[in-house]
């Protein structure tokens, strides 16, 4: 464990790689002929992805009992946040060109964007009480609730992005795949928990 | 009007046996360029289709003035399901695709039903290159030199009868050609349809061309529909089948969802889809959006066939 910080820069580091794909897609003609809607759809998927990596690390944690999924969980969760910021720049900046009048009708209208954009709002307050400090005013059970949030905004995520297909729901499929094994462990264990805790009595 | 004179291609000049074979074996090596260099692989994919030129075609007072979209993006990011649902899969999937020998029936409603051999086909009428915006469904626009003729030519050919209300035209259905097809993505095969006056008007294209060369397979060889006044998807590809029939026909994406996708489907920016809006597009290699145009620019021309009718609820 004394690697650990070592072993935290580097996956830090690996975290950096869709942004830098990005960036050097854009530098090197490869964005292909929808730049902007492939840089959208990008940084969309990778917040997903992390989203989904940060609901993995409990489920690694207690199958496992390695102790650094718990102690990378934070930075997965800022990462998912960082994703999520660029992909809503994207989409005022690049997409709309602040047209506040098309984004507010898009935000009102459209419930994928409804449902990105709540997503986006829900995932600010998991993001600025992420220090410990945070955890410390907060106390440790008024923070976990508030924290519980991360499983409403994953659901969330997957939904935006499954209305936004067209017709073929391979992709986003294969994500509501992926949560419904992280959120049914979770299920499980609970249910676990209240049959031991009724034995016990 | 414009006077058109007769001329003859030769269908040698147009589809060579052994230039097919080496363009299929140039793609290949473009594509391979592709994986390895990633980077400029237009090039090669030129110098592949010159071999099979169409020469250039008469010009159209139809076509528009507008900047072209390069060739790169026509060919490498559309929609053809029959190879894949992503953008950039037809471009990969369909490079292997054969295309001769092919044969469009035209049958149905029709004193003279016939079945044409596409050598036949291309040879029906001198070719015009169109250069027509095109606008899909999803919010991004192009502009495309096509190489084709109206299809009222064939239309004219066939007679149709009084009972010829509407025309269907079907995608060949080959899910060993067409991988895309081995998924139920959509109810296979892909059928379109216009009413007869659609179909009849002399914006309505039967190409079998692009930028002057043969239609790239991924842009639906051999033949195609483009009708610039409706979406893109209204452009069925690969065309085996045009069958003219009394009743609307319904259409391959009318039956995936009919909530969404109507059967004029005619380009309109006060109608949006029901997950997005409609009035913005993103023409390719354009940085802002732009607005959209009531059927796409070409109101003018076709208006008049909707007099009357509440385009919210034909949508």
């Amino acid at each position: 464990m004394k690697r650990l910080p070592f072993f935290k820069a580097l996956v830090f580091l690996a975290c950096l790689i869709p942004l830098m794909r990005l960036v050097w897609f854009a530098f090197n003609d490869q964005l292909g002929a929808n730049p902007i809607e492939f840089i959208t759809r990008s940084l969309g998927t990778w917040t997903l992805t992390f989203l989904l990596i940060t609901l993995t690390a409990t489920p690694l944690r207690k199958l496992t009992s390695w102790q650094w999924p718990l102690r990378l969980r934070r930075m997965f969760g800022l990462f998912a946040f960082f994703y999520v910021c660029l992909h809503f720049t994207t989409y005022i900046w690049l997409d709309q060109f602040f047209d506040l009048h098309a984004i507010y009708k898009d935000v009102l209208k459209r419930p994928f964007i409804t449902v990105g954009f709540a997503n986006f709002l829900l995932l600010i307050p998991l993001a600025i009480t992420s220090t410990n400090k945070m955890v410390k005013r907060l106390g440790g059970r008024n923070w976990l609730r508030l924290h519980r949030l991360i499983y409403l905004i994953a659901i969330g995520g997957v939904v935006h992005y499954w209305w936004l297909v067209k017709k073929d729901i391979t992709q986003p499929a294969i994500y509501a795949a992926v949560l419904m094994v992280l959120l049914g462990y979770r299920v499980m264990a609970a249910a676990r928990r209240k049959v031991k805790a009724s034995h016990a009595v | 009007m414009l006077i058109k004179k007769p001329f003859d291609i030769p269908s040698s000049e147009i589809t060579d046996q052994t230039c097919y074979l080496k363009r299929r074996e140039f793609i290949k090596h473009a594509g391979l360029a592709l994986a390895s260099v990633a980077v400029g692989a237009s090039m090669p994919i030129r110098e592949a289709l010159a071999a099979v030129k169409l020469g250039p075609g008469r010009k159209s007072a139809f076509s528009t003035s507008e900047a072209l979209t390069p060739y790169k993006d026509v060919t490498t990011y559309n929609n053809f399901y029959e190879f894949g649902t992503d953008k950039d899969e037809p471009a990969k999937l369909a490079t292997n695709f054969v295309t001769r020998p092919w044969t469009v029936s035209v049958e149905g409603e029709v004193k003279r039903p016939k079945v044409y051999d596409i050598d036949e086909l291309l040879k029906l009428v001198p070719l015009e290159e169109r250069i027509y915006r095109l606008r899909c469904v999803e919010g991004w626009s192009m502009v495309i030199p096509w190489e084709g003729f109206p299809l009222n030519e064939l239309i004219k050919r066939v007679e149709p009868t009084g009972k010829a209300k509407y025309v269907e035209f079907h995608t060949l259905h080959d899910p060993k050609r067409m991988p895309g097809q081995r998924s139920a993505v959509l109810d296979w095969p892909y059928v379109e349809g216009l009413r007869l006056d659609e179909a009849m008007h002399p914006l309505t294209l039967l190409a079998v061309g692009l930028y002057g060369e043969v239609l790239p397979n991924q842009n639906g060889a051999p033949v195609r529909l483009v009708v610039p006044w409706k979406y893109g998807f209204k452009s069925a590809k690969s065309i085996v089948k045009i069958r003219f029939v009394e009743q609307p026909p319904v259409s391959a994406w009318m039956k995936a969802n009919a909530r969404e996708y109507g059967f004029y489907s005619n380009v309109n920016p006060e109608v949006d889809h029901p997950r997005w809006s409609q009035a913005k597009e993103r023409r390719i290699g354009e940085f802002l959006k732009r607005k959209t145009l009531m059927f796409n620019g070409y109101g003018d021309q076709v208006a008049q066939m909707y007099s009357g009718m509440d385009l919210r609820k034909n949508f």
